[in-house]
């Protein structure tokens, strides 16, 4: 299983900043894994830490929370309380046992296309290596491969 | 997987996949995604799936409209380009055929699927995932209507250099009323700093003067210098601003400008704004002769009645009593309906770069500080001396990028020094026929007649250096370097370390954001770049709007640039200004937040969450609402909401959920098998 595991990843960008440059990227025909399913919101600001978990029990092995440089936010400030809301988020994913990892925030401009494609690339590596987050459905776990415990 | 099983039974989905020529179709299977989203995507709606060569194309949407209007669709997906290009296109087409625009989504299979991925096959199962993730949203889609917003008729500038000066004459002009809101006594700008003006030798006063007086006496102009803005409330049609005009102490109803004041004042002040310190104004002052408006301003500080209590001079000779020792600030409430901001620059501190000796050195100068120096009606009459004010120096070295293209201090090119550079070689020559070296890293002079002007100060005999200069220092190491500024340099033409003496240092510092530009920008309600330039909507189709809808830059406050740049740019906010003004209301893209009262608690989380200001809370009913004029959208209140009271329109929970679960495949009973990839 794991030498075929490829990783299912969402994620989210900004309508200003890292959206853009994942169109730079293709437009530079800048290459990264297809494992990786991008979608757009205003800001990452709007990112409710529901739609993280929503991603994680639908099947998403990581998460990939991209918006504006600090102090480049469009609208103004909202990337800050993205930040707090990641931050936050991902200390209770720790608790529940999900390797910290498994959701990343990058920064990236409208400029940074390059940028963009390396982090996915680099996080699709990372989740690669710590295997699926089978994630309980119902009550029922979907696979029966235990969940590795990874030092937090 | 829950609410939206019934919704989908209700719609008549249209899936349109595009080849774009080989772009999509050359990596990815479009025939197959097209087959697979009417196979497997039937059962949430999907009731026809095309491919088509080039869905942008007149062709392509008619196949769109056709479909609408034949087989009653009611959402309409289309898997082509980003959204950023063609969204807008394929929302034309659903109106045309009747479908509300906002029922049609448009997902990206190019840039993020054909064109960054080379296996064909993984590339055309994440085309599928897209397209399910655009048909799940699309479900939970809204008819929605424009918003629409009246413009009140007057525009603010603030800023009345040549940018702002540009901007409110074209608006005057064409017979709207325009506030021009100027910090400085005088408006002009740095412009009216300048004695020539590159690559044509305009003598910018000769150029900039009647512009000035045009602003000065156009009935549709209300100048209000000496003033700063203080607040800014409303939106895009109907700002409220409030306005702090400084008090003068001269009654402008009776100033005749006849500059009696000026001439008695016995109070000698260093210009350290206008004559950039190199020049002495007195206490009761107009910045420069040409100045408009004429009246002159008393500065507080420096005056001897303020200080001391005695003097009065200006008040007893003032032929029509205009001095008023008793004037107030006046705070002034402005109703505009758009905003352009044309706040200009400052120049970099040039003791910052401790290896030029500025500020040590005596005869290095900052470029500002040559300007006076060379202008006519400058401290030295147009006179290019040394700091002793008597001197003419035989040999210069003009510094090109100083503070500019430089880590230590801004990565960006100021675009404007080398040609001011050139222009100042040319005035040394001129005016002194002394040596000049300029010393340069790369030669920009891309604009129009830029490079012939190069071309001139080369053949007028001006020395070009390559190469960054390492340190200006008197300490004298070789003959003939006694009393010298010595400039080490590593000339990159020659391949060697050279050390030239020379009389006179000039620096072209940078040009820097104004010092408070960033709480200039929250106070608009847009935002700057790390450097501190105000950013534009796009730095390429839409250079001088913001993210703020009816606020608008022109100039320098952009970013660099020099005064053809300036002056095209307050031409173009103005335009865009006008078009406004000439619609009489704006429509708004509905994007949204709004409040379900009946869910809304009052906690008063989301409250100290909008940036601009468009969340009120009613004290009466204990309930919030959203100005929806000035929600931007940006969604920050939605996902705070614990009772899920505010909703967004387009970007719903129920949207991005459901594109979650469709991006995963989810509602295809994906969990029995493993998720493709």
């Amino acid at each position: 299983m794991t030498d075929s595991f490829e990783p299912v990843l969402i994620g989210f960008t900004c309508n200003w900043c890292s959206y853009r440059a994942a169109d730079l990227a293709g437009t530079a025909r800048v290459k990264y894994p297809p494992n990786i399913r991008l979608l757009r919101l205003m800001c990452s600001g709007r990112l409710d830490p529901t739609f993280v978990l929503k991603a994680l029990t639908s099947g998403a092995d990581g998460v990939l929370i991209t918006g504006c440089h600090p102090g480049e936010c469009h609208y103004l400030e909202q990337n800050y309380k993205a930040l707090r809301r990641f931050l936050l988020l991902r200390r209770m994913l720790t608790q529940m046992g999900i390797e910290p990892e498994r959701v990343r925030l990058v920064w990236a401009s409208a400029a940074e296309g390059v940028r963009l494609a390396q982090e996915i690339t680099s996080m699709v590596e990372e989740i690669r290596a710590l295997g699926p987050l089978n994630w309980p459905q119902n009550g029922s776990v979907r696979q029966q491969t235990e969940v590795k415990e990874e030092p937090v | 997987m829950t609410a939206h099983n019934g919704h989908s039974e209700q719609e008549r989905i249209g899936v349109y996949v595009c080849h774009c020529g080989s772009n999509i179709a050359g990596t990815i299977d479009v025939e197959d995604v097209a087959r697979w989203a009417a196979d497997k995507l039937n059962r949430r709606g999907v009731v026809i799936a095309r491919d088509y060569k080039f869905m942008c194309s007149s062709l392509g949407q008619e196949l769109i409209e056709k479909d609408i209007r034949e087989l009653g669709l009611t959402r309409v997906v289309v898997a082509a380009c980003s959204p950023h290009l063609h969204e807008q296109t394929f929302r034309v087409a659903c109106r045309r055929a009747g479908l509300n625009p906002y029922l049609c989504e448009l997902v990206s299979i190019r840039e993020q699927a054909s064109w960054v991925h080379t296996d064909k096959k993984a590339a055309t199962e994440k085309a599928k995932a897209i397209l399910s993730g655009g048909v799940e949203r699309v479900i939970h889609h809204q008819p929605l209507e424009p918003l629409h917003v009246p413009i009140h008729p007057a525009t603010l500038v603030v800023g009345g250099g040549i940018a702002g000066i540009q901007a409110a004459l074209e608006i005057a002009d064409a017979g709207f009323h325009v506030y021009l809101v100027e910090r400085e006594p005088s408006i002009g700008g740095h412009m009216a700093q300048f004695d020539k003006t590159f690559p044509t030798m305009d003598c910018a006063a000769c150029i900039l003067t009647p512009r000035m007086v045009s602003v000065g006496t156009h009935p549709n102009i209300t100048l209000l210098t000496w003033s700063e803005v203080v607040d800014v409330q409303g939106y895009v049609g109907n700002f409220t601003v409030t306005v702090n005009k400084k008090a003068r102490y001269v009654k402008e109803e009776l100033c005749t400008g006849c500059g009696i004041c000026q001439e008695k004042c016995p109070k000698k002040v260093l210009d350290e704004t206008f004559e950039a310190g190199l020049g002495y104004r007195k206490a009761v002052y107009t910045p420069f002769p040409q100045a408009v408006p004429k009246f002159p301003v008393i500065d507080r500080p420096n005056c001897t009645f303020f200080q001391k209590g005695t003097c009065r001079a200006c008040e007893k000779l003032c032929p029509t009593g205009a001095i008023d020792f008793n004037q107030q600030d006046e705070r002034l409430t402005l109703q505009v309906g758009n905003i352009i901001l044309a706040t200009g620059f400052d120049i970099l501190d040039a003791r910052r770069i401790a290896q030029y000796g500025y500020g040590r050195l005596a005869n290095v100068f900052t470029s500002l500080e040559f300007e006076r120096l060379s202008n006519a009606a400058g401290p030295t009459n147009g006179q290019i001396v040394l700091r002793d004010g008597v001197t003419q120096p035989k040999t210069v070295g003009i510094i090109h990028c100083a503070g500019s293209r430089d880590r230590n201090f801004n990565n960006y090119c100021s675009a404007i020094c080398c040609m001011q550079s050139l222009k100042f070689a040319h005035l040394v020559r001129e005016r002194t026929g002394a040596t000049v070296y300029n010393f340069y890293i790369d030669i920009r002079t891309t604009a129009k007649a830029y490079d012939e002007f190069y071309q001139r100060v080369l053949d007028e005999g001006a020395i070009l250096i390559r190469g960054r200069v390492a340190e200006v220092t008197d300490a004298a190491r070789l003959p003939g370097e006694d009393g010298k500024l010595i400039i080490q340099v590593e000339d990159t033409l020659a391949g060697k370390q050279r050390r030239i003496p020379v009389d006179m240092v000039v620096l072209s510092v940078a040009l820097e954001p104004r010092h408070d530009a960033k709480e200039v920008a929250k106070q608009f309600g847009i935002s700057c770049s790390s450097d501190g330039w105000i950013i534009e909507k796009h730095p390429k189709l839409d250079p001088v709007a913001t993210m703020t809808e009816g606020v608008f830059v022109a100039g320098c406050a952009q970013g660099p640039k020099d005064i053809p740049t300036s002056v095209a740019q307050g031409a173009a906010s103005s335009a865009r200004v006008l078009a406004r003004i000439q619609q009489k209301e704006i429509a708004l893209e509905p994007v949204r937040a709004s409040v379900d009262e009946s869910k809304c608690s009052g906690c008063r989380i989301c409250n100290g969450l909008c940036p601009f200001n468009a969340i009120l809370f009613h004290e009466d009913r204990m309930v919030t609402e959203i100005n929806p004029a000035l929600c931007q959208g940006c969604g920050t209140c939605v996902a705070a909401c614990p009772a899920g009271a505010i909703s967004g329109t387009v970007f719903s929970n129920e949207q991005v959920l459901a594109q979650i679960e469709g991006l995963l495949l989810q509602p295809l009973g994906a969990l029995e098998e493993p998720v493709p990839v």
